[in-house]
């Protein structure tokens, strides 16, 4: 597939890519898992695609007008919350935002009756965040409408792993190298992270070589049978890497003490100065956010010229917004052409 | 499919485009300086480069040429049909205050123009608008009309006119789809005036 190639600080933006040619069928987003090569790189053209929207004075396109797009969060979220609330506005979309404390999932009502409630007002997607893994798989099997995982427990986190590409790419690609071509260092809280797990299947996929870091209790070899490689010194695979992405220590999932202290994580597993010496010149960082400045990360990293974490959460919107694009699409395409749904 | 047009046909409708443009003493004598060709991508884009290439070997300055990718703007982008993967808008820039010339393959129903102009006044406000077209044909669903035709076409309803242009495609022709009387109209220029 073509690549495509992005030219920033200009009045508009350039993408090519030949991903017309290709289709995408999928009502869904439930994770990165079950994508083809083609269905990946569909979304990170079409982010690509969308991405000069933002630059624009008029920051939206009608495309989505009449859609309505539901936030349901039943995790604490920020960033992701307010970045697909903002997608969808871009794309025209009107949003609805549920907050599980105030709403009736607090009274007992169940998952699928609050998905169903939200239905029936005449939603064409929910965006659904759970604690529990496999929730917006459920959730796909009693809706109609479009389901966008934005993070099931430690299963995935399919957009948080788009944009981590899509921002590899844009790092790499005007030098000539594709996804294929980078070898990834994913560090850190691995057996707790559906950030990783969803990295792993979409880079493995695009062909990247992976590494898995982190302690033993954190990073089990068992991950090995992911077709990636599992190491627990960090120190070792820096000066081989082309991207170094960071974890965040998940303490709220953390159920026993999975390292002696912080400070010895740090010491082990944090990405400083000293280490950031010891990487390629053009080294990328990436952290999914939120951080824990001087736990996986320092200041002088997190802020410096080889981390693009903010760059990360500029492409977290064109990714989310083609993500709401494909798939309303596809499910009012299929919807309109079901005879039982004349 | 029936060929209509080969290389050297599809090569004079370029040169009766960029004539046409050249003779309209508005766009010739007062904005050829600032002029932008925005092409509707992708055989409008082809077509807009091509014309301001004739234009350039006649002396006139260089155009800004820009690529206008009209997917999130179509009347049928949602539920109508399969959802189509956009490919971007390349417009390096800006176009307020700026005369504009609108460029397409084909003008059909007029549906694609409808959505090129709604895409284009979210980048700014042109001081004007003009739409040049390869082939004008039948067809009209829309009130829109051509101030530029390379050549217009009388056709019947159901057939395709189907313009490619390399390096989209293999090589430069204009076929019909299915084979069918095709009449010429009238062969080239400005339409300024003509009815649609």
């Amino acid at each position: 597939m073509t690549s495509a190639v992005e030219q920033r600080g200009s009045a508009a933006v350039t993408a090519v890519s030949s991903a017309e040619q290709k289709t995408w069928c999928r009502p869904h987003l439930l994770g990165l898992e079950d994508l083809s090569r083609d269905e990946i790189m569909i979304l990170l053209d079409t982010a690509l695609a969308l991405q000069e929207v933002s630059t624009r004075s008029i920051k939206k396109v009608p495309a989505l007008r009449g859609k309505v797009v539901a936030n349901l969060f039943f995790e604490d979220s920020t960033r992701t919350r307010t970045s697909f609330r903002l997608a969808a506005q871009r794309m025209s979309a009107d949003v609805m935002d549920f907050f599980v404390a105030t709403s009736s999932v607090s009274k007992g009502e169940t998952l699928a009756d609050t998905a169903r409630n939200i239905e029936a007002m005449g939603v064409d997607a929910i965006v659904i965040r759970h604690r529990s893994s496999g929730a917006p798989h459920s959730l796909a099997k009693q809706v109609k409408c479009s389901i966008i995982n934005a993070g099931d427990g430690s299963h995935e986190h399919p957009t948080q792993a788009l944009l981590d590409m899509f921002t590899m790419r844009e790092h790499f690609l005007p030098q000539g190298r594709t996804i294929a071509d980078l070898h990834v260092a994913i560090v850190g809280d691995v057996a707790n992270s559906r950030v990783a797990r969803s990295n792993i299947w979409a880079l493995t996929r695009l062909g990247a070589k992976v590494t898995l870091v982190g302690p033993t209790t954190l990073c089990p070899d068992s991950f090995a049978g992911f077709g990636v490689n599992v190491v627990h010194s960090l120190d070792d695979v820096l000066p081989h890497v082309d991207v170094v992405n960071m974890l965040r220590v998940q303490f709220e999932r953390l159920t026993s003490a999975a390292f002696p202290s912080v400070r010895e994580y740090s010491r082990f597993f944090g990405m400083n100065e000293q280490r950031l010496s010891r990487c390629r010149e053009d080294v990328l960082v990436l952290h999914p956010g939120p951080m824990n400045r001087g736990l996986e990360i320092s200041s002088a990293v997190a802020d410096g010229p080889n981390s693009a974490i903010l760059r990360q959460v500029s492409n977290g919107l064109a990714v989310r917004m083609a993500v709401l694009y494909l798939c309303i699409g596809a499910a009012s395409f299929t919807s309109r052409n079901t005879p039982s749904n004349p | 499919m029936q060929e209509l047009l080969n290389p050297a046909g599809v090569a004079q409708l370029i040169e009766n485009l960029g004539a046409a443009i050249c003779s309209d003493s508005d766009i010739s004598s007062t904005h050829k300086h600032e002029l932008a060709f925005i092409g509707i991508r992708r055989r409008g884009e082809i077509v807009a480069a091509r014309v301001a290439d004739y234009l350039s070997r006649r002396g006139w300055p260089n155009i800004l040429l820009g690529k206008l990718d009209i997917t999130m703007y179509r009347d049928d982008v949602i539920g109508m049909r399969p959802i189509t993967i956009p490919i971007g808008t390349e417009m390096n820039f800006r176009i307020d205050d700026r005369p504009v010339i609108l460029f397409d393959d084909v003008l059909h129903t007029g549906r694609s123009v409808r959505a090129a102009l709604d895409a284009l006044v979210d980048f700014g406000r042109p001081r004007f608008i003009r739409l040049a077209v390869l082939i004008d044909r039948e067809g009209r669903e829309y009130p829109v009309r051509a101030d530029f035709a390379g050549r217009r076409l009388q056709t019947l309803p159901e057939s395709f006119v189907r313009v490619h242009l390399s390096p989209t495609d293999p090589a430069d022709a204009v076929f019909l789809d299915p084979p069918a009387p095709a009449r010429p109209l009238d062969s080239v220029g400005s339409t300024h005036g003509a009815g649609s």
